[in-house]
């Protein structure tokens, strides 16, 4: 157990592969509840693999080391377990369910984690966090993510993060495909539930969402490890001079940065 | 993902039998003494005997089908094509004989009629033991009874579209039912009159080897609308069963009828149905068919649009368990111009299930401006799931305006994942996909029966993930 208590994701020395292929080669991260966190790096340094490996897919097979929530290691859960622990992961390409209108699927998952609420404070709550994230209420009733656009599904995970109130959450590139407005408005849902005392680690490669979420840790990925961590002063750095100079100090070729991609 | 069958008969609910329960039973096997004997003792006039007599003459001439699915394993001397469940009809709940009383009951019957419906008619092996319709509608006119009680006192109606829509040598099946018919549905709409409560029959094979073959007859005159349902289960035996039913629709010009299935039959029942419309000048049919059961089902809801502007739709889910095969689909013939069409197929393959979707569309020459799309899709629960689809078109005239979807999709890891990286279960997860999938059907069925059909995929659900 770490120093910080229990209330603290430690992914320690994570290899993770995919039908055989090692994407992640020893990550070592700890993010503790009520601390944001950016996970930056190229394309294909492993960063969504990390994600997915963090909440349970079972595309995504542990090869070694460990990933402990809250004092206790979450390998072998399912993803529902994990969710029900205080887990959540904004994935980076929402999945569409035809024929699931987003209130039965939030009412499910708000069952599914046994904190269902009375059907008038239910409605309640989901139109106020759609209005919240200037969605029409048209969206409560249309199908999950389908015929969304890439603005749309961004949105609606956050809708369910304030929702489901987990307490550590993983946003993958939530901010790719944003324009500026959209943007603000995400970043100011995830200030808004950062305020609750939750951890969040956002996953991003651009500092854009950066300027609206400041962290408090920067950790910088490539080939599959952490190879950098550091202050909000590491985003100017990559901004300044992009990722070439880390990579070379952690004696990473260019080309073997994203070897990790798949 | 895998559930023994044995689990899946376990889930079925309706799998009870409550004993024989009869006043006469027919021998085993189909001969032309049975024929004979049927037509006797219902007292029907010579015509229908000679037309069962040539029937059975059709269905002795023809093979049978070999295009579609196994029907090896049905044994035509193994059947009972008739048993009387009682000697009189019940007008009231009352009547009914107590052991028929109390299936019915169990099935829930009455509480349905009490619920929501417009008439009831409830049909026990061969024979409707029950049938009630509401007063109001019988003074505006309507008839609903069964089909012997349409041919005994409505004969010049009933005589006039009675085997005009399929005839007796249709096909291998249609000719069976035409010679042993027994049962079934009548039902009359007057002129303008709309029925806007649904009618609805049910139907319950009780006896092991049962052979039901019950005949029904909407006639919709010009202008009216009628909204007419079918519920049909039966015990779980070793033996098999056989349903073979006919259903003709006339829809008058301007008329709308629709017509619900839920089939519900136990796993050892082969269900080959001939159903059949015909909608003349803007008249709209529409067959909203569910098959959940039965071993094997052969069902091809057809619409022949005969008059200008008709409009045909055929809605259909069909849900394959463990060594179940659902052969289900769709004919819409345009013959007249200006007729539109939309056939949307929904099914889904669970364990070593089978679904295919067999469709036919013509266009006949003189049939200018047609409109049409079909588009089936199909759902795999497991890798031992089969799904095939059959789209036949034949377009003879020139400015028709068709598409054609088909999909076929498996219950995918990514779906699954969301849902469960949001705290749903595997199981719930599976299901609320299968759900989905079927939406576009269930949100065309009445919420009484939206409610009933989400509940019995749940059952055939549960237990699936392991």
């Amino acid at each position: 157990m770490s120093e910080a208590g229990v209330s603290t994701l430690e992914i320690r020395d994570l290899r993770v592969a995919v039908e055989g292929k090692e994407i992640l080669s020893g990550v070592d991260l700890t993010v503790p509840k009520g601390e944001v966190h950016a996970l930056m790096g190229p394309n294909g340094a492993g960063k969504t693999s990390l994600g997915y490996a963090v909440m349970g897919h079972p595309k995504y097979q542990v090869t070694g080391g460990d990933i402990i929530w809250a004092g206790q290691s979450v390998l072998g859960k399912p993803p529902e377990e994990r969710s029900r622990l205080g887990l959540f992961l904004s994935l980076q390409y929402p999945t569409a369910i035809p024929g699931v209108t987003t209130t039965n699927f939030l009412r499910a998952a708000l069952k599914g984690q046994g904190k269902e609420l009375p059907a008038r404070e239910f409605l309640k709550l989901i139109r106020s966090e759609v209005a919240a994230l200037k969605m029409d209420q048209s969206f409560m009733s249309r199908y999950i993510n389908d015929n969304f656009s890439g603005g749309e599904k961004k949105r609606m995970e956050i809708v369910q993060m304030a929702i489901l109130k987990p307490e550590m959450a993983i946003l993958d590139e939530t901010d790719s495909g944003l324009d500026v407005d959209a943007l603000r408005t995400v970043a100011d849902g995830v200030n808004r539930v950062r305020g609750d005392g939750m951890g969040i680690l956002i996953i991003t490669h651009y500092q854009r969402i950066l300027d609206y979420i400041t962290p408090d840790r920067v950790h910088v990925m490539a080939a599959g490890r952490i190879i950098a961590s550091g202050g909000s002063e590491v985003v100017a750095q990559i901004e300044e001079s992009g990722y070439d100079p880390m990579l070379r100090q952690a004696g990473i070729e260019a080309e073997a940065a994203a070897s990790a991609a798949v | 993902m895998t559930v023994a069958a044995k689990d899946l008969t376990k889930d079925y609910k309706y799998g009870f039998n409550d004993g024989d329960e009869f006043v006469f039973r027919a021998t085993k096997g189909l001969t032309r003494e049975t024929v004979i004997d049927i037509s006797r003792r219902k007292n029907e006039p010579p015509w229908m005997l000679e037309f069962r007599l040539k029937a059975l003459d059709h269905f002795r001439q023809r093979a049978m089908p070999s295009w579609g699915a196994d029907l090896s394993g049905i044994d035509f001397d193994d059947i009972y094509y008739y048993v009387r469940p009682a000697d009189e009809q019940g007008r009231t709940w009352e009547d009914v004989p107590e052991g028929i009383k109390r299936t019915f009951d169990r099935l829930g019957i009455p509480e349905a009629e009490r619920k929501f419906l417009g008439g009831v008619s409830a049909q026990y092996e061969s024979e409707v033991v029950y049938h009630s319709i509401r007063k109001d509608l019988e003074k505006l006119g309507v008839l609903f009874s069964d089909c012997d009680t349409g041919l005994r006192d409505h004969p010049e109606i009933f005589r006039k579209y009675f085997g005009t829509v399929i005839p007796a040598n249709d096909n291998k099946f249609a000719a069976l039912n035409s010679a042993v018919w027994s049962g079934g549905s009548f039902v009359y709409v007057p002129k303008g009159v709309r029925v806007e409560v649904p009618l609805q029959a049910y139907f319950r094979i009780n006896t092991e080897s049962m052979g039901q073959f019950e005949r029904t007859l909407i006639i919709a005159e010009e202008g009216s609308f009628v909204h007419y349902i079918e519920g049909c289960t039966a015990p779980t035996y070793s033996r098999d069963s056989l349903h073979s039913a006919v259903v003709e629709i006339i829809a008058m010009p301007g008329a709308t009828v629709r017509y619900t299935t839920i089939q519900n039959w136990s796993n050892n029942v082969y269900n080959l149905v001939t159903k059949r419309a015909i909608a003349k000048e803007r008249a709209s049919v529409f067959w909203i068919d569910g098959n959940l059961g039965s071993k094997v089902t052969m069902k091809y809801p057809s619409i022949y649009l005969m008059g200008e502007g008709a409009h045909g739709e055929v809605l259909s889910v069909a849900f394959a368990g463990d060594g179940q095969h659902q052969d289900a689909g769709a004919k819409i013939i345009h013959v007249a111009p200006n007729t539109t069409s939309n056939i949307v197929s929904k099914s889904v393959s669970k364990g070593t299930g089978r679904t295919s979707y067999r469709g036919h569309m013509k266009v006949y020459p003189k049939a200018h401006n047609v409109r049409s799309s079909v588009r089936c899709d199909a759902l795999l629960l497991d890798e031992s799931s089969r799904s095939d689809t059959y789209p036949y078109m034949d377009i003879e005239a020139e400015d028709v305006q068709i598409g054609h979807e088909a999909s076929v999709s498996k219950v995918g890891d990514e779906q699954l994942f969301y849902l469960q990286a949001r705290g749903i279960s595997e199981a719930e997860a599976t299901a609320m996909i299968v759900n989905g999938f079927i939406e576009p059907f269930v949100k065309e069925l009445p919420m009484e029966y939206a409610l009933e059909l989400n509940r019995l995929i749940a059952l055939q659900m549960e237990g699936s993930v392991g």
